[in-house]
């Protein structure tokens, strides 16, 4: 024992310990967002419990297990909860999911283990998920077409078949309400602008005054049409309605308006619950929030981190690609260079916040600022470009990621056998020949390395962009189809800001969490492949140039 | 980086490029033009960082600027002056007499545009007169027929042709008939009075000196919406003979009253239980009280003496109750004839008997401006609404003096130092930036979110430092290639990982799980190490044809398993633990038993957090340090019969120091930054504890936090630009240590 201690074997393995717990780790993060994430879609088994409470009265609770816990009985007895017979040391305690939240109060509830008398899983109890007050567990009985009460022998086919007819309806709706009454709308402001141009310019001239007042009568024309349109579809939606037994054993009347789908989780095979993943998969990633975020995709989160990030990868490239060959190709060797290398690497290293604090204070309220002055005064005080934006998001998430594709570059640069350089020069090519045709290629998979973890960082990086430009929800998306079609003013949602947001600003946490642990996958699993991408070009450069020095 | 590209010389270009191949010549000379500029002007952006940032803070640490715009003679006057001051846009001036005349100059014109006069009664006269607390800007005249009248000014703006006209005016906002104060009627001397919409009260003594307190409560009549008023009078007692300066808080609470260097403090909160609550000995060495002044609201006083001291008083909870004492002083260079305080803000003016005018704020205790000027016995001195211009009576002139005082409150010392802001015990670092209420003073003190960031990075260091540098040193010396070709570019990956994912994790996953299985997670600290020695022993014991069957290669990764059934074991237990040993709630334990303060999310579930975002970094950089120590060395020092360990503390760690420091720093510089995972897995109290179980906030939190909200140019908003130049050279300096450190490292190992 004493001379293995001496040969310090055991802390050669302490330190190998070390290894694996960080390998443990990271692994079990990654592993754990994906479970949480990914099972979020699958449609788990809707129960029905009988359960009794401290006075002895007996109800029926319909839901979903959401978490269960084990606690010790002696906490609940110290919370005032009295036993019938003693339990053991520790209690599992369900957390349930009931919805129905604007019948029950609260859409979720503990139930210990020891109160449940039974539980069943019934065949005909459906999930509703509904595009207000969350999702709804209950019996349908029976459908109202139009008023009259249908009696039907098969009420899930002709259930679904109305609820189909009646989402097509709302989607109707809603696209007419975002594509041409939004339309409408983008043109009456417009209009209002130029007039506020016009008096500001002292050019409103009366025979002005009457032409604009006939475009914005057109409009409105237009516009009480478009209305009369919408109201009708969505009174046609409204049509229908369902009645379900939920679990206090009423029969509660639900429009079919508010409903977007039904499943009968228990009646669902492996390949029916597996069929419910992918969609609710591809609804995730498709469709829009709702119930402030809690509910409902990520779509605009999704769009809104792509478009700001190729925004950025256009104007990071250029400058940080310039700028590498400039320190590494055209500055003169020396203590300044060197100084401004280890500058630029240690801007790297320099807190995103900071980036942030900057980015709103030069771009956004001096920059945006003077452009409001000069280009967009007839909007002000209403700030078109002094407030944050998707351009600034960029323009800042630019800088910060700037000396990523510096130092990328850079190596990729300095891999570059400086005899593939001479023999171009010694064939009779200008240097910027040999910088256009041999070097620039060459470096291009060092640049495309550089751009990926550029992107990469960009993706995940939240705190600057809370200050420059991402929100909660924005009501458009940074394109649409008004001219001039690209809006950069305009504010977005970003997929890390809406993870931040709905787990820590939104009403009903517990509720969201799920939706979290999906979002949190998906941001993840973007990264990390833009990631492995960099790591596998940069792997297949080296092995490159390898052979080219020998 | 090394390799540089020799210029080709200036002949040999020549050469090669003979006649027709100027736009070859051309396009090279464009291009080099081109990234120089275009590497220029990055670096030039990269800088701007730094100035831009510096640019924006540098205001609040100038001083105030006080200019003269213009004077005024003043015409006909006839009696000393009560009270002067200007309307909102400094473009008339007032002045109340204490003879009851007003008189309106405008600023731009310099002439007299208004004389009005107060409404005596016939058969009274004034004996009496006094001004309110600066933002009320009201006035009151004690009668001798025990009545009295309060008037105002008013400045009515209208926009006749588009352009702005001020019609200043005089008031009386509880009406023009004078309100019956003394029932008896006797003369009201020294009047002091506070008015509020449904409370006034005035102090006063009558002919034989006796000192009188009236409350007036009025009700609002619901049919005439006019205020009925009804009065109580009660005589104060004990008061002194003879009474230099008579002051009232605008509350309504406290009545002051100087009588040379003694100052009674009277309660008055209920008219018939009026109480002496404390006397203040103003006396000071060889000197005189000049003048007593509220601060801006009203809780504390400003003494002054002829000697040029001036020390400022506030109530303080004491053993007897709120008690009046001594703050703070500030020394001016001649005796102070003068102060006037502005009408939000701390601030306040002096001016002497010489003319030397003076701009203080109290909290800072920043001496702003000081110059003399042409304002020798001055007589009356106030601050305009926005406190952007001052007022001065002096030599039968009104002075208007343009003062541009846009950061008062934010001095060196009140960031880094303990502060005593009114309403506090003792001086304290106080970080609150904002607040409900109007007359809110803004503590801006950056102690406690420096500790908040130190604190968080300690505990994330504590954590990630120990477990990264032993990976690295096992992952580059002792692991095999094809397993660290794995291992290495995992644990890489998470520093891509964005932290928005480990603090959602960390606030809503890990600090549930910490709080529900504190056992668990105290026997993990103890079980693992154990266990990987237990295997390690089992290893060494165990015969050698078992050894031989496991695989070589991944003879490193035996103890993943073992960790995993530890980490499982260990949460699995820890609720028998916490029912055999804690009474079943390790939460409440802490809390009743040890006394300890347990926040959800608190230093704990940080460390850990921020210690995972940490370990890559500086794994990282470790690992290649340690990696790039020559194989000789450690070859010849195996050579010599030394043993793996002693090779790797005696020469590979010797060596690869420098480097591992260097990991070390940056991974500091990260931890110091980093700003969503606090955000999400603390409180973002701003306590400064150093407390495991509590939460903290730091800087790259509380920029985060409070940035959007703040108002472009305000202080608030400049601070947190000096929070984030604090952190922007901090990390700086940390990560050029390090670069610097790795570079002369990296210098070395070539020359070995």
């Amino acid at each position: 024992m004493g001379k293995w201690f001496k040969s310090g074997s055991p802390w050669i393995w302490m330190t190998g310990g070390a290894v694996s717990i960080s390998l443990i780790a990271v692994l079990g993060l990654l592993l754990l967002i994906a479970w949480r994430g990914l099972s979020y879609f699958w449609p788990a088994d809707i129960y029905q419990w009988e359960v009794v409470d401290q006075q002895g009265k007996r109800s029926t609770i319909i839901g979903e297990i959401y978490d269960k816990e084990e606690v010790p009985t002696e906490r609940l007895i110290s919370a005032g909860h009295k036993f019938s017979e003693d339990p053991g040391e520790l209690v599992t305690r369900y957390l349930i999911k009931t919805g129905n939240r604007e019948f029950v109060g609260l859409d979720f509830r503990w139930v210990l283990e020891t109160d449940i008398l039974s539980r069943t899983t019934p065949k005909d109890v459906a999930k509703l998920e509904r595009s207000k007050n969350g999702d709804f567990f209950g019996y349908p009985i029976a459908i109202i077409e139009d008023g009259k009460r249908l009696t039907l022998d098969d009420v899930e086919a002709s259930f679904e078949e109305h609820i189909e007819r009646a989402v097509a309806l709302s989607d109707k709706a809603t696209s007419l309400q975002k594509r041409e009454i939004g339309a409408v709308n983008y043109e009456l402001e417009n209009l209002r602008l130029k007039e506020r141009r016009f008096e500001l310019d002292n050019a409103l001239t009366d025979s002005r005054k009457l032409e604009l007042q006939a475009e914005r009568d057109k409009l409105q024309a237009d516009y009480k049409v478009l209305e009369k349109d919408f109201f009708a579809l969505r009174e046609e939606a409204g049509r229908d309605a369902v009645i379900v037994r939920d679990m206090r054993g009423e029969e509660v009347t639900l429009k079919l308006d508010s409903i977007l789908g039904v499943t009968y989780s228990n009646r669902l095979g492996i390949m029916g619950k597996l069929g419910h993943w992918f969609s609710g998969v591809g609804n995730f990633v498709s469709a829009d929030p709702r119930e402030a975020n809690t509910e409902g995709g990520v779509f605009p989160a999704i769009f809104g981190t792509v478009f700001m990030v190729l925004l950025m990868a256009v104007i990071v490239t250029p400058f940080g690609v310039v700028a590498a060959i400039y320190l590494h190709e055209y500055a003169k060797k020396g203590p300044i260079t060197k100084m401004i290398r280890i500058a630029v690497i240690n801007l790297a290293g320099v807190p995103s916040i900071v980036y942030g604090v900057f980015g709103l204070g030069f771009f956004v309220y001096m920059l945006g600022g003077s452009i409001d002055q000069l280009f967009y005064p007839e909007a002000l005080p209403a700030p078109t470009y002094g407030s944050p934006g998707v351009i600034w998001s960029a323009l800042t998430l630019a800088i910060l990621t700037l000396p990523v594709v510096i130092v990328s570059t850079e190596e990729g640069l300095s891999r570059i056998p400086s005899s593939v350089r001479q023999g171009s020069l010694a064939l009779g090519a200008t240097k910027a020949e040999t910088l256009w045709r041999i070097i620039i290629p060459m470096a291009s998979p060092a640049i495309m390395t550089g751009l990926i973890l550029a992107v990469a960082r960009a993706a995940g990086e939240v705190a600057p962009l809370m200050l420059v430009g991402v929100v909660k929800l924005a009501p458009t998306l940074p394109i649409d189809m008004n001219f001039p079609f690209v809006h950069l003013e305009r504010k977005f949602m970003h997929l890390g800001f809406h993870i931040y947001d709905v787990g820590f600003q939104s009403p009903n946490v517990e509720a969201a969490r799920p939706l979290v642990y999906a979002t949190s996958f998906l941001l993840v699993s973007v990264i990390v492949s833009l990631n492995l991408t960099a790591i596998a070009v940069r792997n297949h450069l080296r092995e490159k140039y390898r052979s080219l020095e020998h | 980086m090394e390799t540089q590209v020799i210029q080709p010389g200036s002949t040999a270009t020549d050469l090669l490029m003979g006649k027709g191949s100027s736009k070859r010549a051309f396009k090279d000379k464009l291009t080099q033009f081109g990234v120089t500029m275009g590497g220029t002007m990055v670096f030039v952006a990269l800088l701007l960082i730094f100035f831009y940032l510096l640019y924006v803070v540098k205001p609040i640490f100038d001083g105030a600027d006080v200019t003269p715009v213009m004077n005024v003679e003043l015409q006909d006057v006839t009696s000393p002056v009560l009270m002067v001051g200007s309307d909102e846009q400094n473009e008339i001036l007032y002045r109340v007499s204490q003879d009851g005349g007003v008189s309106f100059y405008s600023a731009l014109s310099a002439n007299l545009v208004k004389q009005a006069h107060i409404d005596v009664p016939q058969d009274a006269e004034i004996v009496s007169s006094v001004a309110s607390v600066p933002n009320e800007q009201r006035f009151a005249f004690g009668l001798s027929n025990g009545q009295v009248i309060i008037g105002g000014v008013n400045f009515a703006v209208t926009y006749p042709d588009n352009k702005r006209l001020i019609t200043p005016s005089l008031r009386y906002p509880l009406g023009e008939t004078p309100l019956q104060v003394s029932e008896s009627g006797t003369p009201l001397y020294q009047l002091a009075f506070a008015s509020a919409s449904d409370k006034l009260s005035f102090a006063y003594h009558d002919a034989e000196g006796r000192w009188f307190l009236t409350r007036h409560n009025g009700e609002e009549n619901m049919m005439t919406e006019e205020v009925e008023w009804e009065a109580t009078t009660s005589q104060l007692n004990e008061a002194p003979a003879q009474v230099d300066q008579q002051l009232m808080t605008p509350d309504q609470r406290q009545l002051l009253l100087r009588s040379g260097n003694r100052l009674y403090v009277y309660d008055i909160r209920y008219v018939d239980e009026i109480a002496l609550s404390q006397v203040i000995e103003l006396e000071r060495a060889k000197t005189k009280v000049t003048d007593v002044a509220l601060l801006a609201g009203a809780s504390s006083l400003l003494v002054s003496y002829d000697n040029g001291q001036i020390y400022q008083y506030f109530q303080v909870n004491g053993d007897k109750g709120r008690q009046y004492q001594e703050i703070r002083d500030f020394k001016n260079k001649a005796g102070v004839k003068r102060i006037a305080g502005e009408f939000y803000r701390k601030s306040f003016a002096t001016v002497s008997e010489s003319g030397e005018l003076d701009l203080l704020y109290t909290t800072s205790e920043r001496k702003l401006f000081t110059e003399s000027f042409d304002l020798a016995h001055a007589t009356q001195m106030s601050f305009s609404p926005r406190a952007n211009a001052l007022v001065v009576e002096a030599g039968n002139k009104l002075h208007l003096f343009a003062v541009e005082n846009s950061h008062p409150e934010v001095s060196w010392s009140a960031m880094w130092s303990k502060v005593w802001y009114e309403g506090y015990p003792e001086p304290q670092y106080v970080w609150q930036s904002t607040s409900g209420s109007d007359d809110f003073e803004a503590k801006l003190s950056l102690m406690p979110l420096a500790f908040g960031t130190m604190k968080a990075a300690l505990y994330a260091m504590l954590f990630a430092t120990p477990l990264a540098i032993a990976g690295a040193v096992y992952t580059a010396y002792f692991m095999s290639p094809k397993v660290r070709a794995v291992v290495k570019p995992t644990i890489e990956i998470m520093e891509a990982l964005p932290t928005v994912i480990l603090g959602f994790l960390a606030g809503l996953w890990l600090a549930p799980l910490i709080e529900d299985h504190l056992p668990g997670i105290i026997m993990l600290l103890v079980l693992l190490p154990v266990s990987i020695l237990l295997t390690a022993l089992a290893w060494y014991k165990l015969p050698g044809r078992w050894k031989q069957r496991l695989p070589e290669t991944y003879q490193e990764l035996m103890l993943v398993p073992v960790i995993c059934f530890v980490g499982w074991f260990a949460f699995y237990i820890s609720p028998s633990i916490e029912v055999a040993f804690f009474g079943g709630d390790t939460r409440l334990f802490i809390t009743n038993e040890l006394g300890i303060t347990f926040d959800q999310r608190n230093a704990l579930v940080v460390g850990i957090a921020m210690g995972f975002a940490v370990i890559p970094t500086i794994f990282s950089i470790a690992e290649d340090a340690v990696f790039s120590v020559p194989r000789h060395l450690s070859n010849g020092s195996l050579a010599l019969g030394a043993t793996n360990w002693q090779t790797l503390t005696r020469v590979v760690l010797l060596t690869a120091s420098p480097g591992i420091f260097s990991a070390v720093m940056m991974g500091l510089g990260r931890a110091v930054g980093e700003t969503m995972i606090v955000l999400m897995a603390t409180g973002n109290t701003a306590i400064m504890e150093w407390s495991v179980f509590e939460g903290m906030r730091t800087l790259a939190a509380n920029i985060a936090v409070e940035m959007p909200e703040s108002a472009i140019g305000s202080s608030h908003y400049r601070v947190l630009f000096l929070a984030a130049f604090v952190l922007f050279i901090f990390t700086f300096l940390f990560n050029t240590i390090a670069e610097v450190v790795r570079q002369r490292l990296r210098e070395r190992y070539s020359s070995l």
